[in-house]
């Protein structure tokens, strides 16, 4: 007898699949992505009553076979076993929303017409008792052949008698999983299937009234044409206030155990080249990034929550207007607004956009969104040379000029959406046809599990690339060493370096130190910070290389002017090894990452010029 | 209401059918996406909500128990009768 190796989840978007997901294999997840596609693949272990545990991988949603999206596409072929290196699963997982049976079986009948051993989980049963429906799930498994379990996934109901049913499903898979696939029925067409749908979700409801109350009194307030765009806009004033005011003692508490670091180092060890590069090279320029987990933390929060209660649907719904003035639709609110947290999280949530140059448009723009990278930046040189003072009641300079740069991103990406589709990715206006989730009260660990993935992400980006560059840039900044009356910078690889490119960012106002930090940031935007203050550390062969000090030395050495160009700079520049990389994946091939690359560069050339000589000329 | 309603013109929360889908007249992709989503000829649908600060999209449609959103271009590709 074979016995299973793995089992999938498949089932409508909003079927509540990852829920289930996560309350099946708890918070040890091995999120990857398919060779080649950048869809996302959740695997996890689920234990089995006999103590074994097998594979369950977490399919992305789908409505049908026919299918009309790239991560449908993935779906499609990991269930028919035509995907290469990923073996077809023995057992599928059929989640069903349970209010929602009419719509979700038509789905589920081309899944099940496959004959791959399967089970239905009958999701969110509690829900539909809220929506008024009494099912019956006996009814409901006699007439599909196969097992049906209802399942609470948010309140882990249901969910032993479901590894039960999968551990049974091993009987029937017994050295099938190898064999080839019964031919499924070409014959019946989508009419047909809706039909059957129909009648065996009425053969499987025993009662039911016609009330959705929760849904609808929300939606009036939320989706109103006068009220629902004032709520959203509130709703992104509050997020982007919450992401500076919440974080605030975290970051002081990364601040002091870094300083901590940094003493602990200095009085253990004696004076060496190693010890200059501890504090210098690794807690100096990792510190200066991890510093901003917090507002990472936070953003994600915010949009995991807007996610999970399904209100990004209609948030999506609210802007697709606006959108539409670009070219664009409300689909790429979502990708766009992700972007503002990292745009690799972003360029991959497009891949839900059906319409290719749709999708192209928002990939090319979503690099425009300030994301959590450029604040490091941003915060360090707002706080150096714009004064804390307020220009109104509760209203401070420093929160209206980052404000203002957040503004100017979304400006140059509404531009820039409407030149693109007017000249490279022109075409018909896109469409918008989405789903408009219930709304859910989400569970605390499922927000957890998400915020983890997402933190983690980010460390090991910390970790990796920004570790080494800051490591590469200490090395550059420490060699040849500088004789006496010499300055270390001077001297350096790394300052030789600037001076070299120095004369192409002399008329857009940037120093040295400043075209200096910008070649290393190509690995990531973070790593301008802790490149300057990594250079200012070893320039000054200081003991303090915490940010305050940094805060300090362009305080002391930076116009106004030039400070201002360089944030300008960092509002459009492509500094981002990694965004690069997934844009070049998403798209498959060179050409519009360097359009990317070329555009946004040109842009923040020409911005950065443009504010440095009206600053002058403004005689600030 | 005349024969040739369109699912655009119909009145907030009425119910009605949809007769017929002009797919000629929408891009193949999108088509192929409405009707996955059960909006086709038979459904029983009504209009939700519509359009925000005074324009007439998108559309929230609702059929069985789901709400989809739609543009205008698609609620006018739909004919519909009264229920």
């Amino acid at each position: 007898m074979t016995s299973i190796r793995r089992a999938a989840l498949v089932g409508n978007p909003n079927a509540g699949k990852s829920a289930l997901f996560n309350a099946l294999t708890g918070a040890r997840q091995k999120i990857a992505n398919y060779p080649g596609v950048t869809v996302e693949r959740k695997a996890g272990k689920l234990a089995l009553p006999s103590g074994e545990s097998i594979e369950l991988i977490d399919l992305p949603g789908s409505y049908s076979f026919d299918t009309t999206s790239p991560d449908e596409e993935v779906t499609r072929k990991v269930v028919m076993g035509e995907f290469a290196g990923e073996a077809r699963p023995d057992v599928l997982i059929v989640v069903l929303d349970a209010a929602n049976l009419e719509q979700h079986l038509v789905f589920a009948q081309e899944v099940l017409e496959l004959g791959i051993p399967a089970i239905v989980a009958l999701n969110m049963v509690d829900l539909a008792e809220r929506d008024g429906l009494t099912l019956d799930p006996a009814a409901l498994s006699g007439v599909l052949g196969v097992p049906v379990v209802p399942t609470v996934a948010v309140r882990r109901k249901g969910l032993s008698e479901l590894a039960d049913a999968v551990a049974a499903a091993e009987k029937k898979s017994g050295g099938s999983s190898q064999s080839q696939l019964p031919i499924a029925s070409p014959h019946i067409t989508l009419p047909e299937r809706r039909l059957a749908a129909r009648n065996i979700a009425k053969a499987a409801t025993l009662s039911e009234s016609a009330e959705r109350r929760v849904n609808s009194s929300l939606d009036k307030v939320l989706l109103h044409p006068w009220l629902g765009p004032p709520i959203l806009f509130a709703l992104l004033f509050v997020i982007f206030q919450a992401v500076f005011a919440w974080a605030d003692p975290f970051i002081g508490a990364i601040e002091s155990a870094g300083e901590f670091a940094n003493d602990w180092v200095v009085s253990a060890m004696p004076e060496s080249f190693f010890r200059d590069f501890l504090t210098e090279g690794v807690l100096a320029g990792v510190g200066s990034v991890v510093v901003f987990l917090p507002q990472i933390i936070i953003l994600f929060a915010f949009i995991l929550l807007m996610e999970s209660t399904g209100y990004m649907a209609r948030a999506a719904f609210v802007m697709d207007r606006l959108m539409a003035g670009v070219g664009l639709s409300g689909r790429s609110f979502i990708p766009l607004l992700s972007s503002f947290a990292c745009a690799i999280p972003g360029i991959m949530a497009t891949r839900s956009i059906a319409d290719p140059k749709d999708r192209l448009t928002t990939i090319l723009i979503a690099p425009l969104m300030t994301c959590s990278a450029r604040l490091p930046v941003y915060a360090v040189i707002i706080a150096a040379v714009i004064p804390a003072t307020n220009v109104g009641p509760g209203i401070g300079l420093q929160g209206l000029v980052l404000f203002a740069l957040y503004v100017a991103g979304i400006l140059g990406a509404m531009v820039a959406a409407l030149v693109l589709r007017s000249t490279v990715t022109a075409g018909k206006a896109s469409g918008f046809i989405m789903e408009l989730p219930r709304y859910q009260m989400p569970l605390l660990k499922d927000l957890l599990i998400g915020l983890w993935q997402r933190a983690w992400v980010f460390l090991r980006r910390a970790g990796t690339i920004i570790f080494t560059a800051t490591i590469i840039l200490w090395l550059l900044l420490t060699f040849p060493n500088a004789e006496q009356g010499e300055n270390q910078l001077d001297v350096s690889y790394a300052g030789q370096t600037s001076s070299a490119i120095q004369p192409a960012f002399e008329p857009i106002g940037f120093n040295r130190e400043m075209t200096l930090a910008l070649v290393p940031a190509m690995a990531a935007r973070e790593v301008a910070v802790a490149s300057l203050a990594t250079t200012y550390a070893v320039e000054a062969d200081g003991d303090e290389e915490t940010e305050a000090a940094l805060r300090d030395q362009i305080a002391a050495r930076w116009s106004l002017p030039t400070a201002l160009a360089f944030l300008a700079w960092f509002v459009f520049a492509p500094h981002c090894l990694s965004t690069i990389a997934v844009a070049r994946r998403e798209t498959n091939g060179w050409k519009w990452p360097l359009v990317m690359l070329g555009y946004l560069f040109a842009l923040a050339y020409i911005f950065a010029g443009a504010t440095y000589w009206i600053a002058i000329w403004a005689g600030l | 209401m005349s024969s040739s309603d369109t699912l655009d013109m119909i009145a907030r929360g009425k119910r009605v059918a949809i007769t017929s889908v002009d797919w000629d007249s929408l891009a193949p992709e999108e088509g192929k996406r409405l009707r996955a989503l059960g909006l086709d000829e038979g459904a029983e649908v009504a209009v939700a909500h519509r359009g925000v600060f005074g324009t007439r999209d998108p559309l929230a449609v609702e059929i069985g128990r789901m709400t989809i959103a739609v543009r205008r271009v698609h609620a006018a590709a739909m004919q519909v009768e009264a229920l």
